[in-house]
């Protein structure tokens, strides 16, 4: 494929003296759908949250677009246009679901904000009827939804989502990858993604990476991680085929 | 004796006995309790000896209240909710229209203060208005100012502020100290007083950027306590606990002035009585206005950018960041803004007073502030109003109350109560109302607000 927007290099990463990431690289190119799956501590939200610079790598770096943002406040970062939908979604549970995905679209001042709000009803439907109602008191679905529909407001270059099928119905959880795969084709968005549910994700995904214990072990497209004997026993044996 | 419960069976006679018997035994727990406490009494005689007092008859009115008061709490008080609760959850179903007193409660009550003064002076004469006017209209304003000037910090940012009246001393010392040194008059000093308190305000956002929850907490309320010690101890500058007297006062923009001896002096010019009752009612006014301002402002910023990111950052912190919103300057904003309005209510505070040492900035100022806030339910405006009404109010109204000396003895003195009673308020409120007076944070955006107004003339029961 062609351009790479997302390139993180030779990243290490600690909390205090625990090194969870140990030399990671990861490439994710323009217009990709790129998956990132592992076993539970392996590093994986640790790098999404690299990313963004909270905690930032202590070696290594990573570049977006052609900019070194591995010292970047978490802020800058996200002004750059790198949107995350974070591992427990986040979502501010005192506002409404309207006022959240207003929140979304506070680096454009709420400028494209009813264009965008209305995609985001398309794209989610529940969100439009439940749009009066606190964040807080939304089902884990719903908070799901809405915390990819708020980092979708921010009309980002490159979208971090962090298990987004978590705690959701295989029906909900087809919606959501099928809305991924819509906003990559239709509007070319990139997206960087970590799943428990590698099948799933791979399945979606134009390429993927293994982590293992702050390492990535394996790496290639989607199709061949799937083929992988190694992948399938380790992430998708007893899961869904 | 909280064991107990109300159970709908046990109506009619076994009720009463019920209430007999309870009642009987809370009578019997509160002669236990204070028995030593309030039955005797040791003070010293003429001669410092100590003696014994014994004071049966204060003894079994504490014990009579009790045991009245359970007796009346089972009969009447816990049947009367009960029903009230199957009552509440009957309509709870239905909708209730709102009153017209409910939807125009503010505009009403805005109404309401600028009537006051007119209708107290013309209820109690010129100078009978002095008491309303003064010690509860102003008393009670620069209260509810103060705790909308909090609400910012901590109701809306989400940054517990234990230090808030350092703010207001800020305020306070800064028209005391330049209207002296300097002459300059109280409405240039008064923005002056809270860009200076604003200024104060991010010294201290500083070095609590990085702390949440209880170590601010802790820091801002060291914070208060320094900026107290340093007025006690600076004393070439504010005279330490002797405080700033002869603070000169404010005039109606230059145009009337309140110095008795001035030739443009208001009473005299509108050929009126000399009183001093003149300048507490523009003083209401200025804190009328001080007080709708800092409203104003809150209500305005919560819909603009810097107001939402002080929601978000009191909802969650890192969401925020991976927003793109700079949580650095949100808070140095928030300490600053509602550190202006602590500065805006100190200046106030030292023209009223025309008084200022630190013994008006002690850490308990900034407990009652915050407890008014809390109180309210966080962030509501409307809330704050009505907790500092009944808490200052109240307190207030217990300088009223001569007639408990009857029951007590001419020693009583209920001002001395004061805390103990806003402390016993504070826990029932908290009991009753765990989320403060309105608990519920009203949105500020809605989609398709317009839309929403027009369609619900035209067609019926959409949504
Ligand atoms: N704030 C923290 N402080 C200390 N250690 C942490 C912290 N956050 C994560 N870790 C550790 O870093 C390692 C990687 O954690 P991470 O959350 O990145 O795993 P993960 O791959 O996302 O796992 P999961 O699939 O369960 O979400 C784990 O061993 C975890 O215990
Ligand atoms: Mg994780």
């Amino acid at each position: 494929m062609s351009e790479t927007l997302l390139k993180v290099h030779a990243v290490e990463t600690y909390y205090g003296n625990i090194r969870a990431l140990a030399g990671v690289d990861v490439e994710v190119n323009r217009g990709e759908i790129v998956s990132l799956i592992g076993a539970n501590g392996a590093g994986k939200s640790t790098l999404m949250m690299t990313i963004c610079g909270s905690p930032q790598a202590r070696t290594g770096t990573v570049t977006f677009d052609g900019q070194d943002i591995t010292r970047l406040p978490t802020h800058e970062i996200a002004r750059l246009r790198i949107a995350q939908s974070p591992e427990g979604r986040r979502i501010f549970p005192r506002m409404t679901v309207y006022e959240n995905l207003q929140m979304g679209a506070s680096l454009d001042k709420l400028k494209y904000f009813d264009e965008d709000v209305e995609k985001i009803f398309t794209l989610f439907p529940r969100l439009k009827e439940r749009q009066a109602q606190r964040g807080g008191t939304l089902s884990g679905g719903e908070q799901q939804m809405l915390s990819i529909g708020r980092a979708l407001m921010a009309r980002p270059k490159l979208l971090l989502l962090d298990e987004p099928s978590l705690g959701l119905a295989p029906l909900i959880v087809k919606q959501i990858f099928d809305a991924i795969k819509v906003l990559n084709k239709e509007q070319g968005l990139t997206v960087f993604l970590v799943e428990q549910n590698a099948f799933a994700a791979l399945k979606l995904s134009d390429r993927g990476y293994v982590m293992v214990n702050g390492r990535v072990t394996m790496s290639g497209s989607g199709k061949e991680l799937l083929a992988n004997p190694e992948v399938r026993a380790a992430y998708l044996e007893g899961g869904r085929h | 004796m909280a064991t107990t419960t109300y159970s709908k069976e046990s109506a009619g006679g076994s009720l009463t006995a019920r209430a007999l018997r309870e009642g009987f035994f809370a009578g019997l727990v509160a002669f236990g309790l204070f028995f030593l406490f309030v039955g005797l009494e040791t003070t010293q005689n003429i001669r410092n000896e100590l003696v014994l007092n014994q004071r049966w008859g204060l003894l079994a009115i504490f014990v009579a209240v009790a045991a009245a008061g359970r007796f009346l709490g089972v009969l009447y008080v816990q049947p009367w909710l009960a029903a009230r609760k199957t009552a509440k959850a009957a309509v709870a179903d239905k909708d209730v229209p709102e009153t017209f007193l409910a939807r125009n409660f503010s505009k009403l009550a805005i109404l309401a203060l600028v009537l006051m003064p007119p209708v107290a002076v013309a209820l109690f004469g010129v100078q009978g208005s002095l008491k309303w006017v003064d010690n509860f209209g102003i008393q009670i304003l620069i209260y509810v100012m103060l705790a909308w000037g909090l609400n910012i910090v901590v109701g809306l940012a989400g940054l517990l502020d234990l230090g808030y009246v350092a703010f207001y001393a800020v305020g306070a010392y800064s028209y005391a100290l330049l209207s002296q040194h300097f002459g300059f008059s109280f409405w240039i000093l008064l923005p002056l007083a809270g860009i200076l308190a604003a200024f104060w305000g991010m010294i201290l956002g500083f070095p609590v950027l990085r702390l949440k929850g209880d170590y601010l907490a802790i820091v801002t309320l060291a914070f208060g306590e320094i900026i107290r010690l340093v007025l006690i101890n600076w004393t070439e500058v504010t005279k330490g606990t002797f405080g700033i007297s002869g603070i000169p006062k404010a005039s109606v923009f230059g145009i009337w002035s309140f110095d008795v001896g001035a030739a443009n002096n208001f009473a005299k010019v509108f050929e009126l009585p000399m009183s001093s009752a003149y300048y507490k009612i523009f003083l209401f006014y200025v804190i009328l206005a001080l007080a709708l301002l800092t409203a104003y402002v809150t209500i305005r910023l919560r819909r603009m950018p810097i107001g939402r990111a002080w929601e978000a950052l009191r909802e969650d912190e890192i969401a925020c960041r991976s927003l793109g919103i700079n949580t650095v300057t949100t808070k140095l904003t928030a300490f600053a803004t509602g550190a202006m309005f602590g500065g805006f209510a100190g200046s106030f505070f030292a023209v009223r007073q025309g008084f200022v040492s630190p013994e008006s900035f002690v850490f308990l100022e900034s407990a009652i502030i915050l407890a008014i806030v809390v109180l309210g339910g966080m962030g509501s405006l409307v809330g704050i109003a009505v907790a500092a009404t009944v808490m200052v109010g109240g307190t207030e109204l217990l300088r009223e109350m001569t007639f408990l000396k009857a029951i007590f003895g001419p020693d009583f003195t209920p001002e001395l109560y004061r805390m103990l009673i806003f402390g016993l308020a504070m826990v029932v409120v908290m009991v009753w109302k765990p989320r403060g007076f309105v608990g519920s944070r009203e949105p500020t955006a809605f989609l398709h607000e317009r839309k929403a107004v027009s369609g619900s003339f035209t067609k019926e029961g959409h949504g």
